[in-house]
């Protein structure tokens, strides 16, 4: 989307024009850094300035959101996957199905073929291949998505079924979901942590990604690998340092090495995290990290 | 008798590897023929999941009797290793591949199944 550009004139960072249709993801290598705290905050600040937004929970293998979001229950999805199961009656045994699978989803045994639904990434591949037609595919409930009406904005949350674990299917579905039912909202999207598939699947399709680090040598490690990971995907996306004042300055000179934005650095302050442990929104009460979220809507282009 | 060992080196002096579908190295000890013979296990360093059945597989490819090992198998790995003969001892992990078979010798470790 738009080109990354500073504006020096008034030496702000912007991406440009905040559209209805942004999709914004937050994300960071490391876990604990502040991705739920921003998401739900930016979230519910946006719809106080009158906009018309949705969040959604992509953490769908221990969603926190609503936590912090009173909320309404609005509708229930069931999610499915398709897997192979095994029919015995033609099966020759001859493996073909164990040697194709490339996710160790199958294992042929002497007198019988064992899937394991849980590995499987629905790739149809056993089940197109084999002689016999002895697997076809049949759907299997791995999770829920479901919707909430919150004071003035819509949340969306992605929960895995208990023993899954395949969480980039149901990611992928409650992007899906969001996209279609809330056509003309802002999309924040919190993601899950670390640098994998899940985090993959929650960015590919946003116009920018906020990256939430702390300057600890640990924040650092894993934003250089969730940086890496933007840049492979040619995602544009910039920083946030949260707890500023711990730490050191090593994250910042990293950012300033690497030409990425730092978008805001959210203060170090007990009080903030008070509220989070009761479940509070944060800026409603705390000026300092309602300007951090300001210095976030300037950047991402919304109109004070 | 044949007996696999969860190991992290090719000899009776190499320590046990506690794990299973991760384990280093599957050493083969046939008691018949008193011969002793180490099988690589890396390629599941690559994977992110399914370890424990490809492991498993390995395994019974060998048929083997014995499984001793140090903190047992997960549970996708046992059900595919409850399927044959093969039976599991764990509590070796921490031992050698000689103490770990000694151990087994004088009863001292436990059956997982």
């Amino acid at each position: 989307m738009k080109v990354l550009e500073e504006d020096k004139a008034e030496e702000k960072l912007t991406i440009g024009v905040l559209t209805t249709k942004m999709k914004l993801t937050i994300a960071s290598g490391k876990g604990g850094t502040g991705k739920t705290t921003v998401s739900a905050n930016l979230t519910s600040y946006l719809a106080s300035m009158g906009k018309k937004v949705v969040l959604a929970d992509l953490d769908v293998e221990e969603p926190n959101s609503a936590l912090f979001i009173k909320s309404d229950l609005k509708n229930t999805k069931i999610c499915n996957k398709m897997v192979p199961v095994w029919e015995s009656e033609n099966c020759t045994l001859c493996g073909e199905c164990a040697r194709v699978c490339n996710f160790n989803a199958i294992v042929a045994l002497p007198s019988e073929i064992l899937v394991f639904p849980e590995l499987c990434h629905s790739c149809y591949a056993c089940s197109e291949l084999c002689p016999t037609n002895s697997l076809p595919m049949n759907p299997i409930k791995i999770g829920e998505i479901k919707e909430y009406e919150a004071e003035n904005f819509s949340f969306v949350e992605g929960r895995l079924d208990l023993g899954q674990e395949m969480a980039v299917p149901l990611i992928a579905q409650t992007i899906e979901y969001t996209d279609e039912n809330f056509k003309e909202h802002i999309k924040i999207f919190d993601a899950p942590p670390g640098t994998s598939c899940p985090v993959i699947e929650a960015s590919r399709g946003s116009d920018f990604v906020l990256l939430i680090t702390e300057a600890t040598p640990f924040g650092l490690n894993d934003l250089k690998l969730a940086a890496q990971t933007m840049r492979v995907l040619k995602q544009n996306f910039g920083v946030i340092i949260n707890r500023d004042g711990i730490g050191d300055e090593n994250v910042q000179r990293y950012c300033q090495d690497e030409n990425i934005p730092i978008v805001t650095k959210i203060k170090n302050d007990k009080e903030v995290a008070k509220l989070y442990s009761k479940g509070e929104l944060i800026y409603p009460k705390i000026s300092h990290f309602k300007n951090s979220l300001d210095e976030i809507v300037e950047f991402i282009g919304g109109i004070k | 008798m044949k007996i696999v060992f969860t190991a992290k080196g090719e000899n009776w002096d190499s320590p046990m590897d506690p794990r299973f579908g991760r384990m280093d190295m599957l050493v083969v000890y046939d008691e018949d023929s008193d011969k002793l013979e180490a099988i690589p296990n890396n390629e599941t360093e690559m994977m992110e999941h399914g370890a424990g059945l490809q492991t498993a597989q390995k395994v019974l490819d060998l048929n083997p009797d014995i499984i001793i090992t140090g903190n047992g198998a997960g549970q996708k790995a046992l059900e595919i290793l409850k399927r044959s003969n093969v039976k599991m001892y764990t509590g070796a992990g921490e031992m050698s591949l000689k103490e770990a078979y000694e151990a087994f010798k004088d009863g001292k470790l436990q059956a997982q199944f």
